[in-house]
């Protein structure tokens, strides 16, 4: 689109929502600076200054293949796992290098915990699932510490109704929206600061997903939240800041708002609104 | 960025929503054109046919109110292509508040044709056909999205403001010189107000151009020229219009 001139006589134009008082506000949670990511020769991420925010989430879109779920991935150093893998720049959390060497990864995932695509609970009881992480990391202190644990993660995670009378039985017998929030209330209930969530609704149908947007909001108080999804729908319900890539680059980030309403690049205007993907 | 949706039928809808508006316009910049025809012929049997035409008009409007309404519900559109429809709906209530206004213009052609010819009727029709102009401007604006072109047209409703406050002085002089006048001068007096009200909805639609194509909303004040909500004429005063 062409950028008409503003017209001459006593015309101001109105201000994009939020004023940079709420933006002064905020606080970087997680931030990127110069990330690269390369698998052996392809470079998978160029150059992406990224910052997360306290107590938001924020939606990462893009067609297949652009390096949103490769970015998620570097924010708890899932990509170490991937031989070929290479990460360069700067990622910190809490202004803390995540790629610093003396850093412990265990403690890293558990302050950025991840939930996926398809639900993957542990074939163990609904109960193991959930206490499983607390166990290891040494959170609770005996079992009616460790009961408190379980209860509250499927209470936040708006499970504990569905399942308070069967803790015992495996967490694979649930439908897949249940096995869903059961994997959101593992990864709650060893306290993370961050929650990743690659696609998590992908799997699911719309009443399910429904109920998963309603968490994510409901989580947003207490944790910061970065989600990649395919649907833009989505991202335009969950989020308040939204990360548009394409072909590795981070193209747009902006407020959900103005993104879905007036994005700037042609390039977003022309995913968002299904001209090209 | 490619013009085209990758689902075509999409990009077809949007089509036929914007040519649902062109029509609208066409319309109605022909309600105008044919009522002040009739106020300046005192041509009752126009502006009958004008007035049955309205229908016509406000049929246009609840067919786009229904493909908006259709778009929204079924495509879920962002950007541009939300602004495009929520410009079409908006421009439709504009557009069919003119043909409103257009009619009243015609019904109150019927009356003056009865009365004997009075007042300052080249002054109307002068006020109708540069209005009728700031519409096609408008509208042209619309169908090629160009904004520049909104905003001279925008800034030209000031000259309609200007024309209808002196029009109002006058008519009102004319009242007070024959008391036999009033009648066709408080028909004229409406007609003007129409006229300039449908000029105020042409300003509307070329805001909502400016914000459909630049994502914007234009703010500030308006260049007004209607001082006629504060003019006082006293018996024996010329006027100056």
């Amino acid at each position: 689109m062409t950028e008409p001139s503003t017209p001459t006589r006593d015309v101001t134009v109105a201000a994009k929502p939020p004023g940079p008082e709420q933006l002064a506000n905020r606080y970087t949670k997680v931030q990127s600076r110069d990330v690269n990511v390369y698998y052996g020769e392809k470079h998978a991420l160029k150059h992406v200054d990224l910052d997360v925010y306290e107590n938001e989430v924020t939606a990462l879109i893009g067609p297949s293949g652009c390096g949103k779920s490769t970015f998620l991935r570097c924010l708890n150093r899932m990509n170490d796992v991937i031989d070929i893998c290479r990460v360069t720049g700067r990622i910190s959390l809490d202004d803390h290098d995540i790629y610093d060497p003396s850093l412990d990864v265990v403690q890293l995932r558990a302050r950025v915990g991840m939930v996926f695509q398809k639900p993957n609970p542990f074939p163990k009881s609904i109960y193991d699932n959930i206490a499983y992480g607390p166990r290891i990391h040494g959170i609770a202190h005996g079992k009616a510490e460790l009961d408190e644990i379980v209860q509250k993660s499927l209470e936040r995670a708006g499970l504990w109704k569905e399942v308070s009378d069967r803790l015992d039985q495996p967490g694979t017998g649930l439908s897949g929206g249940q096995q869903q929030r059961l994997c959101i209330a593992r990864a709650i209930a060893v306290n993370p600061e961050v929650i990743l969530m690659d696609e998590p609704c992908s799997a699911l149908d719309p009443i399910a997903t429904a109920r998963i947007e309603e968490l994510i909001d409901e989580l947003r108080e207490n944790f910061t939240i970065v989600i990649v999804t395919h649907s833009m729908q989505q991202a335009a319900r969950v989020s308040q800041r939204t990360a548009f890539f394409h072909l590795g680059d981070l193209v747009e980030v902006g407020e959900t708002e103005a993104i879905f309403t007036n994005p700037e690049d042609s390039r977003t205007q022309g995913y968002i609104t299904g001209r090209f993907g | 960025m490619s013009d085209s949706h990758i689902v075509s039928s999409f990009d077809e809808e949007l089509n036929d929503l914007r040519s649902a508006i062109s029509r609208m316009g066409g319309l109605v910049e022909a309600q105008l054109s044919n009522a002040i025809q009739a106020i300046a012929k005192r041509d009752d049997a126009l502006a009958t046919r004008c007035v049955e035409s309205d229908k016509d008009i406000d049929d246009l409007e609840d067919h786009i109110e229904a493909l908006t309404l259709r778009m929204l519900a079924l495509r879920q559109p962002v950007a541009h292509d939300l602004r495009q429809i929520l410009s079409a709906l908006k421009t439709s209530h504009d557009l069919e508040r003119m043909g409103d206004y257009a009619t009243n213009v015609a019904k109150r052609a019927s009356a003056l044709s009865q009365l004997p010819e009075v007042g300052p009727i080249n002054g109307i029709v002068r006020m109708g056909r540069l209005t009728h102009r700031i519409i096609t401007d408008v509208l042209d604006a619309y169908t090629q999205r160009d904004v520049e072109r909104a905003m001279l047209a925008w800034e030209r409703d000031e000259e309609i403001d200007q024309m209808y406050t002196s029009l109002f002085r006058e008519l009102l002089t004319y009242m007070m010189e024959d008391p036999r006048n009033i009648t066709a001068c408080a028909h004229l007096l409406f007609v003007a107000k129409n006229i300039e009200r449908i000029g105020d909805h042409a300003t509307n639609i070329a805001e909502t151009v400016y914000f459909e194509e630049t994502g914007r909303r234009l703010e500030g004040n308006r260049p007004k020229g209607d001082k006629s909500s504060f003019a006082v004429v006293k018996p024996g005063e010329l006027p100056d219009g």
